[in-house]
Order: structure tokens, then C-alpha cells, then sequence
């Protein structure tokens, strides 16, 4: 058997006496789209920064392309090809969306050496430009591409982050909850692009989402995360139907 | 015994001035996320006013009424109403430059206001110098006993009081997420206001407990005591007061230990006791967890609009054109009459600017593009400037010397730089400050490096033929230096390294998730920034001819970063606008009474207040306003068609959440709304239109 794309084993993340994650075992084919769902403090962005290496899980194992990735920092497992937003937005403050997908490109070529700046040669190349000029056009930025982001609505905001996380592109993209913000038209602009991204396959995308309806429409797989637990993990419908899932919802508003 | 004794008492007092600041550092880091660095200053303050009522043959209680519980809280009290209330959510440099502004403008007032005759200090309740009791035969005199049991009162009392009123709980919820605080009932500013005040009134104890200590009531005294307080706070990771208490403690025994039991009359036993702090901070901030991270947002930071970074507008090329056609006229005219009507004494002032320009590029590039806070630049300085003295001597020539100083320098700022790596912020600069301290106190007094005191002398370089020896052609060539230099720097910030330093300026978190080595970039950054330092230092060496450690006191570390954070930190202009109006005012004020002596200081540590307000800097807000005022005769002048851009951007900036929209836009000044460098109706793009 190939070795999967992603693959976390026993990955268990403790705050305190709080466990955020616990023993949470998944597997992820190159393409696949994924949802992971389930009630505020469920553990979802920390899986993410565990998968990503923002922190430091307390036990297990993660796997890309079947390597173990865990010990590496953040920036090297970026480059192995997984892009991510935050729920939390980082984006870089003072930059303007170009500059955002600019950076994130030369950075993703590794380019960076100081005497190449000095002697001029760090400049973004046409192709370069291209590149960033295009996504921005994907993801309906172009008018605000050269504005600095402080300007921008949380929306668009949110937009700027998965345009720079498609920069690349990944092999795996991680979203925390891109929809959230968001209006109709910028929602329909994300749809949009993520449904461009499952039907090409090129890209495996898990998304963390509390809208269900946007979650439906994109994914074929649902994860669902309780107190840091796996609690069911299999076809949409399936999912959506079981009683457990039902019950760790219930009052979270839908 | 005895004499193990007689060691550690005297420190014991020490020891407690430390825990006072140390805890109040602590209470105002956890309720406003603030380190203020300016408690040294209201310290000083108390001391001050402490001793001057006593002379005026105040009652001892009145004095400490008015000293302690009024004048220090009431210091701390307005510091948090006028500025640090606005900074609570904003980044680490928007809450340290009015600190420093602060730390530097208090103590420079006072002395204006009362002036420099230096008053014996006076002691609190006992008599200080009659000895009470011996302990295993060493005399207990009244300062040590009045100190200690004082101080370990009030700490236990205030332990107490936060823990039973909640008020503790409070705080922590308060600089967590001042929102949520809010959202749960917590009113955070009342709640912070109290922490300010209460921890004001700690450092206003300090300051009287310790006056009697030193022979007089000096502020540099009481930063000193400051970057103890630091360490001791770094003990108990900022967050454990009774921790915080035993540290201090020791500190101050330790360091008297260490002064009495290493062998007398070396640079290593009188330097090390005051540098002593910095090994303890330095271990306690690698060592401990607190600030190893960078420092984690306001959870519900999504609801509030963004911080906002400054970012010069992009202009119409027209005004564009003609500011740098202006600015070019300026600087040309400048420089011809310097060379030929200035008198010689002029040109050294202009070469003195020069060169401290290049000092203060090296801030430019570290902290304003890279968002990395130093306030050690002083020690890379005078690490270039004596290497470049140390060279020359041992016949390199002079002009290879400076380059050569740049080299150890950068070699310096790569060391410093790696244990900075775990640590996030606030913590990199206390990091670097302490480097700075401990360079002052210990490094630069060998007779390899600086030569303490006494000093070294740098000749004039010379290239082949050409002499520099004049003040006229050492002008030309630090102007090459600084050309060069500003040059380097400008190719690196359109550059990857630069764009990369601004991501990580922007967002560390966000770098490292693109790819970005931010480990790597910031070793490069420290690096080259004190490779410019040290070119700076060596300059410096070189145009004065004679230096000495007193040059490079730590305490001019924090006085750069005041400076080119007041005139603007994000561009090269700023940081040669600075270097000039440094050198010239240097010289304007030199002729002033000595009781005007920090005129100058403060001049820029007033400016640097408004950094929570304008972070790009008084200059260069100035120069926006101009420009923004040529930019709009510019747009009427052309006609009426080319405002629609304009309009665009206005939608675009009120469809942001309600919540921004609403009280939060209006309650934090930096808010994009009022900002000089958000995009505004005539701030908007043309270039590719
Ligand atoms: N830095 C942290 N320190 C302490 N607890 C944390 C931290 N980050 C997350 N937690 C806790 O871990 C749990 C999971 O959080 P999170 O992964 O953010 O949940 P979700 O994204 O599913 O809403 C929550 O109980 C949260 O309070
Ligand atoms: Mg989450």
C-alpha cells in the first residue's frame, strides 16, 4: 500500500489537566477532502497546530508521504507542501495581499540569501508576479491587491489567508474555519475555489467548518472531534446521521 | 561564618528594593501586558521627592505620604489613563517605546524641575545607620531591618489581597483578552488602572527603601536596580510573586557574596556585580517557559479590527517626484553649505550625525523592518568602535579596521542572537539589554577591548595619498560609509530577506506556515544589523579620536531606540533624519546648564510617546501630512476624474465587522480609521491603474 499523504498516530496534546487531543489516529489519501466538525474547544485548531508544528504534541506520531514530520519546525513541513490558515488570522500587517502571496512565494522557492539582495538580484520575477497576480484573480482580490491588509474586511481577510496558503500549490491544505466572517459573495468565492480544488484533485483539503451546508457541498469524508476525541470518521451522510454526533452538537446552533 | 555573614546581610535590603519593582513589574506585565521599564523612573521620582521634604524638614510620614502613596501612583495612574490603556491588544514595540520614552523623560523633568544638587538621601522608619542587634556577632543596622521587614510585608500583603479579591484573577483575564474580560463582567479598565496604581506605589518603595544605599539619588542608579528587578521577575516567570520575592532576595545576596568572595581589585569582581543580573536574566529567559513563546493574541482578536502596522502610502508619482526632488534640493543645499560656509566646528557636528545615522540604520533594519526589538545596540557599537581602536594600534590601517570591526561586530550580534532565538518580543530586548549591561560593566574594561576608564585612541584613516584627518574629508567619507550603508539596506528591504523580515513582523506564526526560516532570518537580521552598528562604533572611534566605555553605556542603547522610534523607524530617511537632528540639537543644547543637560533626551523621549498614537514616527507623520496636503492640490489641480479609486476604497473599508466599526475602532487610538497610514481617500494606489 502507498503510504498516505497525512498520518497522525496517537497524537494525544495535553493543557494541563485539558486534554485538547486525545490518541486522535487519521489517515488522508493525496486529494481527498476531508471536513473535521465538532463543538467549540473540540480540539480541531489543535490538531491543526500539531499537524503543522505550531505545538508540540505530548504523544504520537505524524506522517507526510511517509516520512515522520513531527521533530521538524514549522517552516520545513511547510515547504514538504502543507499550506494552512489560521482561525486566528495571521496575516502580515503592513503588507498588501500581492506582497502576502510575493513573500510566500520566493520563501516557498527557498530563495532567500542575503547577498543576492544586496547585489539586487531579490527581486520577485515576472513569473513570480504571474503567479500572484492569478491567484489574487482566483480568489476576487484583485481590486484590493495592492491595499494593505489592515484595510481589508475580516472576509476578505480570511481570503488573502487561503490565497497565500494555496501558494505552491500544497500537496495538503489545512483551513480552520475559512467561512467564518465571511459574506454571501466572498462565501460563494470560497466555494468556489474549494470545489475547483476537490474535483481537480491536485490538492488534499481539510477544512475545519462550522457551516455544515458548506461542509456538505465540499467534502466527501467528515471527521468529527468531541473533547478531543475521534468520534466518528466516514461518509458524509453516515456521519451526519450517527447518534453520537447528534448528541456532541446538540445546542451548538444547528 | 561571621564573615559569610557579613556578606549576605547588606544584601538582603538589595534584595528587597529588587522584589518591590520586581513584583510591580510582574502586577502591571499580567494587567496590561506592558513591561514598564519606566518603573526605574518613578522609582527615582520617590526617592527624589523623599528626601527633599525630609531636607525641607518635613515630618518623615508626610514625606512618605507624599512620596509614595501620592506621587508615584499618580505617575502610574496617568501613564495608564494616557497611553497604556491604548496598547493593551498592540505588539511588544508599541508597548516598549513609551516605556523607554518614559524611563528617559521622568527622571530628565524631575531633574529640570528640582534640579541636580545632590541630596543626602534619608532613610524610611529606623535610623539607617545605627546598628539594632547582631546576628552571630554582625551588626543588623536599621536599613537592613526596616527594609527587610517592610518589604516582606507588603509583598505578603499583596499576595494576599490578589488572591482573596479575585483582583489577580482579574488581571490575568484582563490581558488574556480584554474583551472577553468585558464579556464576563470584568471591567477591564478599572481593573488594570488598579494594577497600575498598586504596583506604582511598590516602585515608589523601592525608591525610598533604597536611597540610602547609594551615596547619592542618581536615575542611573535606579535603572541599574531596574534590570535587577527584570531578572528577578524573570525568576518567577513573570507570573509567581512569592517566587518573585525569593529571587530577588537572593540576587541581591548573591551579588554581595559574589563581592566578597572574588579577589578584590579585578575588572571581574567589581563588574560582575552589576552585570551580575544579566547572567541571572539571561538563564532565566532561556531556561524558563513564559516568554519562550511568542506572545499569544487576544482570542477574540478576530472581532477586533487589526493591529495596524504603519505603511507608507503609495502616492501619486507627480508628488512623489517632486518630495524626492525636494528632499534631494534639501539635502544638496545641506551639504554645500557645510562644506563651505559652515565653521569647522559644524562640519564635526554634521559627521557626528552621519555616523550616527549608520548607528541607527542598524535599528531601522532590525527593529523597524524586522519588528525585532534591541536595546543592546550600544554594546555592538562599542564592540566595533574598540576592536577598530584595538586594530589600528596593532598598526592595521585604519579604513580596514572599520570594516574589520563590522566583521566582529556581526560575529558578536550572531552569538546574542542565538539564545534570543526561543524567545519571543519584550524578552528579546531584555535579553540584548542585559548583553549591554554586561558589556559596559565587564567586557569593554579590559585592557584588550576598551581599557575601561582610560580609554583608546583611533587615529584618522588614510587611503593611499588621501588623508582623512581633517574633519572636511572624514565628512566625505563617512558620507560614502552612510551612502553605502543606506544603500545595503534599501537593496535588502525590496529583497526577499526584507520582504521576509516584514512577514515576520507581520506574523511569526504566519512566516513559519509559509516556509519562512524565521530562526535563520532572525540570525541574519541581528547579524547584519550589528555589522552597521559596529561600522557605526568604528566611525565614531575614528572621528572623535579618543574613546572610552562611557561612550557605549547601555543606557545609550535605550536612547537610540527612543530616538529613531520618535522620528520613524520604518525608513532609512528616518533613521539619517534622526542622526542629524540628534547631532545638531546635541550641539545647539551643549551650551545649556548642566540642570538642562537631558534637554535633548527629552525632546525625543516626548516625541517617542506618541509612538502608541503614530509608530511611523513624528517626522515622518509630519512628512506624510505634507505630502498628503500636495497630493490633494496635486488631484484638484489634475480635475475631478480621478477620485473614483478613492470611492472604491472607501466601500471597501466599511464593510469591516460591526464590532470594529463600533466601539473598538473608536476607543483604540491606532485604530486604521484615524491613521495617517491607512489607506485614505488620496493614499490610494495609482501606480498600475
Ligand atoms: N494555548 C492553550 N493553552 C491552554 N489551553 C488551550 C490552548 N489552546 C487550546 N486550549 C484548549 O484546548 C482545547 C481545544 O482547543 P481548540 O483546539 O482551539 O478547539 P477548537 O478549535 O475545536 O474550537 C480547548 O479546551 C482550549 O481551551
Ligand atoms: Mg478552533
Amino acid at each position: 500500500m502507498a503510504a498516505a499523504l497525512l498520518e497522525t498516530a496517537g497524537l494525544t496534546k495535553r493543557f494541563g489537566s485539558v486534554a485538547a487531543l486525545f490518541e486522535v489516529s487519521l489517515r488522508l489519501d493525496a486529494g481527498e477532502t476531508v471536513g473535521v466538525i465538532g463543538p467549540n474547544g473540540a480540539g480541531k485548531t489543535t490538531l491543526f497546530d500539531c499537524i503543522l508544528g505550531v505545538l508540540q504534541p505530548d504523544a504520537g506520531s505524524v506522517w507526510f508521504e511517509g516520512t515522520r514530520i513531527d521533530r521538524l519546525p514549522v517552516f520545513r513541513r511547510s515547504l514538504l507542501g502543507i499550506g494552512r490558515t489560521f482561525q486566528r488570522l495571521e496575516l502580515f500587517s503592513g503588507m498588501t495581499p500581492r506582497e502576502h502571496l510575493l513573500v510566500t512565494e520566493r520563501a516557498r522557492g527557498a530563495q532567500g540569501a542575503l547577498w543576492k539582495d544586496v547585489l539586487g538580484m531579490g527581486l520577485p520575477t515576472p513569473d513570480e508576479k504571474r503567479q500572484a497576480a492569478d491567484l489574487l484573480d482566483l480568489v476576487g482580490l484583485t481590486d484590493v491587491a495592492d491595499a494593505p491588509v489592515e484595510s481589508l474586511s475580516l472576509g476578505r481577510s480570511r481570503l488573502v489567508e487561503l490565497a497565500r496558503a494555496l501558494v505552491g500549490p500544497p500537496k495538503l491544505l489545512l483551513l480552520d474555519e475559512p467561512s467564518s466572517g465571511l459574506d454571501d459573495a466572498e462565501r460563494a468565492t470560497l466555494v468556489s475555489v474549494l470545489g475547483r480544488l476537490g474535483r481537480t484533485r491536485d490538492v488534499a483539503v481539510v477544512v475545519v467548518e462550522h457551516d455544515l451546508d458548506l461542509v456538505g457541498a465540499l467534502v466527501e469524508r467528515l471527521v468529527v472531534l468531541d473533547v478531543g476525541r475521534v468520534i466518528a470518521d466516514g461518509p458524509v451522510e453516515a456521519v451526519l446521521a450517527d447518534t453520537a454526533v447528534r448528541r456532541a452538537y446538540l445546542g451548538v446552533g444547528r | 561564618m561571621s564573615l559569610f555573614l557579613s556578606y549576605l546581610l547588606p544584601g538582603i535590603p538589595y534584595g528587597c528594593a529588587y522584589a518591590l519593582m520586581a513584583v510591580g513589574l510582574v502586577l502591571t506585565y499580567r494587567a496590561s501586558g506592558v513591561f514598564n521599564l519606566a518603573f526605574g523612573a518613578q522609582a527615582y521620582v520617590s526617592a527624589v521627592v523623599f528626601s527633599i521634604a525630609l531636607h525641607d524638614g518635613w515630618p518623615g510620614w508626610a514625606a512618605f505620604v507624599v512620596a509614595v502613596l501620592l506621587a508615584s501612583p499618580a505617575i502610574g495612574l496617568a501613564m495608564e489613563r494616557l497611553l497604556f490603556r491604548y496598547t493593551r491588544t498592540a505588539g511588544p514595540l508599541v508597548k516598549l517605546v513609551p516605556a523607554l520614552g518614559l524611563l528617559i523623560a521622568i527622571p530628565a523633568v524631575t531633574q529640570m524641575v528640582i534640579g541636580t544638587a545632590t541630596r543626602l538621601p534619608s532613610s524610611l522608619v529606623l535610623e539607617p545607620w545605627k546598628v539594632y542587634f547582631h546576628l552571630a556577632s554582625t551588626p543588623v543596622s536599621g536599613e537592613e531591618l526596616s527594609t527587610t521587614v517592610i518589604t516582606v510585608a507588603v509583598v505578603a500583603a499583596f499576595a494576599l489581597v490578589l488572591r482573596s479579591s479575585g483582583l489577580g484573577l482579574r488581571m490575568r483575564a484582563v490581558v488574556e483578552s480584554p474583551r472577553m474580560a468585558e464579556l464576563s463582567g470584568v471591567r477591564s479598565d478599572r481593573t488594570s488602572a488598579t494594577a497600575w496604581v498598586l504596583s506604582s506605589l511598590l516602585a515608589g518603595l523601592a525608591g525610598v527603601l533604597l536611597a540610602p544605599l547609594y551615596s547619592t539619588v542618581s536615575a542611573s542608579n535606579f535603572t541599574a536596580l531596574l534590570v535587577a528587578a527584570i531578572a528577578a521577575a524573570a525568576i518567577g516567570s513573570f507570573t509567581s510573586l512569592p517566587i518573585t520575592l525569593i529571587g530577588a532576595i537572593g540576587l541581591g545576596i548573591a551579588q554581595q557574596l559574589l563581592a566578597g568572595y572574588l579577589p578584590s581589585g579585578t575588572i571581574l569582581s567589581s563588574g560582575l556585580r552589576p552585570a551580575f543580573p544579566f547572567v541571572v536574566l539571561a538563564v532565566a529567559l532561556v531556561a524558563g517557559r513564559t516568554l519562550r513563546q511568542p506572545e499569544a493574541g487576544d482570542p477574540l482578536a478576530s472581532c477586533d479590527p487589526p493591529a495596524v502596522a504603519f505603511r507608507a502610502p503609495t502616492r501619486l508619482t507627480e508628488v512623489t517626484v517632486g518630495s524626492r526632488a525636494f528632499t534631494a534640493l534639501v539635502v544638496g543645499m545641506l551639504v554645500a553649505t557645510t562644506l563651505v560656509l559652515v565653521p569647522g566646528n559644524w562640519e564635526f557636528v554634521f559627521t557626528l550625525g552621519i555616523v550616527l545615522s549608520i548607528v541607527f540604520l542598524s535599528i531601522t533594519l532590525l527593529t523597524g523592518m524586522g519588528g525585532q526589538i534591541s536595546l543592546g545596540q550600544a554594546a555592538f557599537v562599542g564592540a566595533g568602535a574598540f576592536t577598530a581602536g584595538q586594530l589600528a594600534m596593532h598598526s592595521v590601517p585604519v579604513l580596514g579596521a572599520i570594516v574589520l570591526a563590522g566583521v566582529l561586530a556581526a560575529a558578536l550580534g550572531a552569538v546574542v542572537a542565538l539564545p534570543a532565538l526561543r524567545l519571543g518580543g519584550i524578552a528579546v530586548g531584555l535579553l540584548t539589554l542585559s548583553f549591554a549591561l554586561l558589556a559596559t560593566n565587564v567586557l569593554f574594561l579590559y585592557p584588550w577591548s576598551g581599557n575601561g576608564a582610560t580609554g583608546l585612541t583611533v587615529p584618522r584613516p588614510a587611503l593611499g595619498p588621501i588623508s582623512f584627518a581633517g574633519n572636511g574629508a572624514f565628512f566625505w567619507l563617512a558620507l560614502v560609509f552612510l551612502v553605502v550603508l543606506a544603500g545595503v539596506v534599501k537593496l535588502v528591504q525590496w529583497g526577499t530577506t526584507g520582504q521576509e523580515l516584514a512577514a515576520l513582523r507581520g506574523s511569526e506564526r504566519g512566516s513559519a506556515a509559509v516556509g519562512i526560516d524565521v530562526r535563520r532570518l532572525r540570525v541574519v537580521a541581528f547579524t547584519l544589523s550589528a555589522a552597521i552598528a559596529g561600522i557605526g562604533g568604528a566611525l565614531y572611534a575614528s572621528l572623535q579620536q579618543s574613546i572610552s566605555v562611557n561612550d557605549f553605556n547601555y543606557e545609550f542603547s535605550l536612547i537610540y531606540v527612543v530616538v529613531v522610534a520618535a522620528v520613524g523607524v520604518y525608513s532609512v530617511a528616518g533613521a539619517i533624519e534622526a542622526g542629524i537632528l540628534y547631532a545638531v540639537l546635541m550641539q545647539l543644547t551643549s551650551t545649556l546648564p548642566s540642570r538642562y543637560s537631558s534637554l535633548l533626551a527629552l525632546v525625543f523621549a516626548l516625541a517617542a510617546l506618541t509612538y502608541v498614537r503614530h509608530s511611523e514616527g513624528v517626522v515622518a507623520y509630519a512628512k506624510a501630512w505634507v505630502l498628503d496636503r500636495a497630493e490633494q492640490l496635486t488631484r484638484h489641480l489634475q480635475g475631478p476624474g480621478l477620485s473614483l479609486a478613492g470611492e472604491a476604497h472607501i466601500q471597501d473599508r466599511t464593510d469591516r465587522p460591526a464590532v470594529a466599526s463600533g466601539d473598538a475602532s473608536a476607543e483604540h487610538p491606532g485604530s486604521p480609521t484615524e491613521h495617517p497610514g491607512s489607506p485614505d481617500v488620496h493614499a490610494v494606489p495609482r501606480s498600475h491603474s
